[in-house]
């Protein structure tokens, strides 16, 4: 007996462990048999809530690029520079630069932080890179904007996309205050130069962002961009009081971007 | 009643034609957008809503309108509305039925757009909306139906129609609110995030949704025996008069806001569209347009040896309905995303494609409005005649 | 006077309506294709669930799983078989292509047949298409 899914199978379960004969008669002739059982990854890791510590100190244009592309190359983001392969893509139309994908990218400090624009910034923050990415906030305005909850707020604080279920409506586009998310505004296939199987491309029609490499904190790995990031980019549990990104924010002044705007942003940049 | 809309003069069946080209056109533009996706549009990563959606956003308010005629009718027995009320729904039904296909046409995976009801998430405007739309398009598709049949069979209105017409009152003003709700409520975009934007698109509604009934009552008495009144008119001049005023004092109170207070997140938008920013500007000349016609139509308007001027008035209505499609359409979206979060500046102008995809859905919606009007007037002629 | 006209219509649209009937007369149907098992499937014979239930089943199988994925982290799934899967189309060992390694006689086979084109494979990749 299978029923339309295994979830409304253990749902129907459920209803007939609590006592009625609703659920038929397989149930008890298969009671010997456990039924399935989904779990986590054993040596994933977890957190009450995820967040990032970006050192600025740290930070160097080189850090930036390899961050950059440790990030897109692993999720296959496309790259509208990339020469198109004539031969697997035939007849590819010519991209509009303004319809990018970004994830994680280098903006100047006050596009960076356009309301703590100074007049007479240091020098130094004048000239640096700046990683901007998904804040993953806390009071996430995309995850109340998405009409079909394709975009969520996991328990462990990462604001997720379901790419299955999103439908390109991009209402989240225009709710989030950090330009963090982009649209495929068409196939993204003919501009990844090397697809990594490991991790799915996207449709066209659907929104994407950053996902605090949700899929690498599962197999109990750090982020693309902390590795990358030289010592640059930590990424832990903001709420364990023992956890370094505490230990960093405890011990620098750090600022986040427009935490004027409520949305609690879980990217700290230690100044 | 629909056997009405397949007999018809030489004219009727070239401007059914012409409509069916128009939409053929665009469905095979609308083809190239499925299969290849947005890129065929000039929207981008900064500019995420365009074309579509400004139109979207303005013909919520032409079909809130219509509530213009429905209350002084309803509500205040003022009989003059009598012959234009039918109108004025059918105007609705047409207006929402090119509201929910550009939101089609706007979304990325429209087969998946039934999630919005699979997935139903309570905290997101949008989807409140689509049920504040598909509501009220569901009541005035009955309502109006219902109201001319009896009409035509000579009999009063089924007694359930009653509660049904009171309640397309409060749906009225809420598509357009939720309407706005999906801007105003956004904390990164300043332009929007005003408490105002839902008076404000209420009362530009009901400026620019009286103004095109007055247009329509025009064509109507010149290509049907059916005459919508004058007098009949001259009240909805008023209407559009007050509406209009009513949102021209809501901008200059915006304008005020934004400009005295300096607050940099919501003055940049403002400079962007009336004055440019950081060099560019291109909406600035059609938002003074839009302002202009505004202003002049209001002059004209509250003038009564204009506004009862028989030949002035449609054109009037014409600058009214222009400069509120303007202002909201194009000026509202656009100027909501320039500069973007990040301060940076991407400008936007639709696509020819998008523009015939946009002219298609106008098409559509002028086809089921010839179609519920000339159904409408001819039952009109034949219980008068 | 409209008889005729009615009666025409309705045989035009019954001839319509039974059209794949037609096409099915006219043409020859072939049965339909085994999924072929190879190497390690085939070594193993026990999928998550038997054979029957995952012929039928499989796509909503499949729905629940990314389910569980994306939305709540789950990864791995025991089945009442014993067995421990990753949750996975096509990425590591356990998922599903990595045990029937050959994509185009494994899904591809029926999907073809059936005429069904599941968008699996608009965003997911099959590790061995890539040299």
């Amino acid at each position: 007996m299978m029923k339309k899914s295994r979830r409304s199978f253990l749902k129907v379960a459920g209803v007939a462990a609590v006592g009625l004969g609703a659920s038929p008669a397989m149930n008890f002739a298969s009671s010997d048999i456990s039924h399935p059982v989904k779990s986590k990854n054993e040596h994933g890791l977890s957190a009450h809530r995820w967040g990032m510590v970006i050192d600025t100190n740290k930070i160097t244009d080189e850090v930036v690029e390899a961050c950059v592309e440790a990030c897109h190359k692993a999720h296959n983001v496309p790259d509208f520079n990339h020469e198109v392969d004539e031969e697997k893509y035939p007849k590819t139309r010519p991209v509009n630069h303004k319809q990018e994908i970004k994830w994680l990218w280098e903006e100047e400090f006050h596009n960076a932080f356009p309301d703590k624009e100074d007049e007479f910034l240091a020098e130094k923050y004048h000239d640096l890179p700046f990683l901007v990415t998904c804040n993953h906030c806390k009071n996430a305005p995309c995850v109340k904007a998405c009409p079909t909850q394709a975009t969520f707020k996991r328990e462990d604080g990462i604001v997720l996309m379901d790419y299955h279920r999103c439908i390109g409506c991009r209402f989240c586009m225009a709710a989030c205050p950090f330009g963090a998310r982009s649209f495929n505004f068409r196939d993204p296939r003919p501009f990844i130069e090397k697809n990594d199987p490991a991790f799915p491309t996207r449709t066209k029609g659907v929104v994407e962002k950053c996902n605090l490499c949700a899929e690498r904190l599962a197999k109990g790995e750090q982020p693309h961009c902390v590795e990358a990031s030289e010592g640059a980019i930590v990424v832990g549990d903001l709420e364990d009081p023992e956890s370094e990104v505490r230990a960093l924010l405890n011990e620098h002044y750090s600022i986040r971007r427009k935490q004027s705007m409520g949305t609690e942003p879980s990217v700290y940049y230690v100044m | 009643m629909l056997e009405i809309a397949i007999k018809g003069s030489k004219n009727y069946w070239l401007w059914i034609v012409f409509l069916l080209a128009v939409i053929g056109a665009g469905a095979v533009v609308y083809i190239d957008q499925f299969m290849n996706g947005l890129m065929i549009t000039n929207m981008s990563r900064d500019v995420s809503f365009g074309f579509y959606i400004a139109n979207f956003t303005f013909l919520v308010g032409v079909a809130a309108g219509g509530v213009m005629v429905v209350i002084p009718y309803y509500l205040h027995n003022y009989e003059k509305f009598h012959r234009i009320t039918i109108l004025g729904e059918f105007l609705a039904v047409a207006a929402l039925i090119m509201c929910l296909l550009f939101v089609l046409v706007d979304v990325g995976q429209p087969t998946r757009l039934l999630n919005v009801w699979l997935y139903p998430s309570v905290k997101s405007v949008l989807f409140w909306d689509t049920l504040v739309l598909n509501g009220y398009l569901g009541l005035n598709i009955i309502i109006g139906w219902k109201l001319l049949e009896a009409e035509r069979n000579q009999v009063e209105p089924p007694l359930w129609t009653k509660p049904l017409i009171y309640l397309s009152i409060p749906f009225a003003i809420g598509i357009h609110t939720v309407t706005a709700y999906l801007y105003c409520g956004l904390p990164g975009r300043g332009y929007w995030l005003t408490a105002i934007l839902a008076p404000r698109f209420l009362a530009s509604a009901f400026a620019a949704g009286p103004a095109f009934l007055i247009i329509l009552c025009y064509i109507i008495k010149k290509f049907t025996k059916f005459d919508p009144g004058w007098e009949a008119i001259q009240t909805l001049s008023k209407i559009v008069c007050w509406a209009i005023i009513a949102n021209l004092f809501f901008f200059f109170c915006e304008v005020f806001v934004v400009f005295y207070s300096n607050i940099p997140g919501h003055l940049a938008h403002m400079q962007y569209l009336l004055f440019g920013y950081h060099g560019y500007h291109a909406l600035v000349p059609w938002m003074w347009t839009g302002i202009t016609l505004m202003i002049l139509g209001a002059v004209f308007l509250v003038i009564p040896q204009l506004r009862n001027n028989k030949t002035l008035l449609p054109f009037t209505c014409a600058m009214i309905f222009i400069g509120a499609w303007i202002d909201k359409g194009l000026g509202m979206i656009s100027g909501g995303f320039v500069p973007s979060p990040l301060h940076h500046v991407t400008e936007y102008a639709p696509s020819g494609k998008e523009i015939i995809i946009t002219l298609a859905v106008y098409a559509t919606g002028f086809l089921i409005l010839t179609i519920l009007f000339k159904i409408a007037t001819q039952v009109k002629e034949e219980v008068r005649g | 006077m409209n008889k005729n006209y009615i009666i025409t219509g309705l045989v035009i649209f019954a001839l319509a309506v039974l059209s794949p009937f037609w096409f099915n007369i006219i043409t020859t149907t072939q049965a339909a294709p085994e999924p072929e098992l190879l190497g390690k499937a085939k070594a193993e014979k026990k999928c998550v669930l038997d054979k029957y239930d995952m012929r039928a089943n499989h796509m909503s199988l499949l729905d629940d799983w990314r389910d569980s994925v994306v939305r709540d982290a789950d990864r791995m799934y025991k089945s009442s078989n014993g067995h421990s899967f990753n949750m996975s189309l096509s990425t590591g060992e356990n998922s599903c292509l990595g045990c029937h390694e050959d994509k185009a006689k494994f899904c591809d086979a029926c999907h073809t047949y059936a005429s069904v084109t599941p968008y699996c494979w608009d965003c997911h990749t099959n590790p061995k298409e890539i040299e």
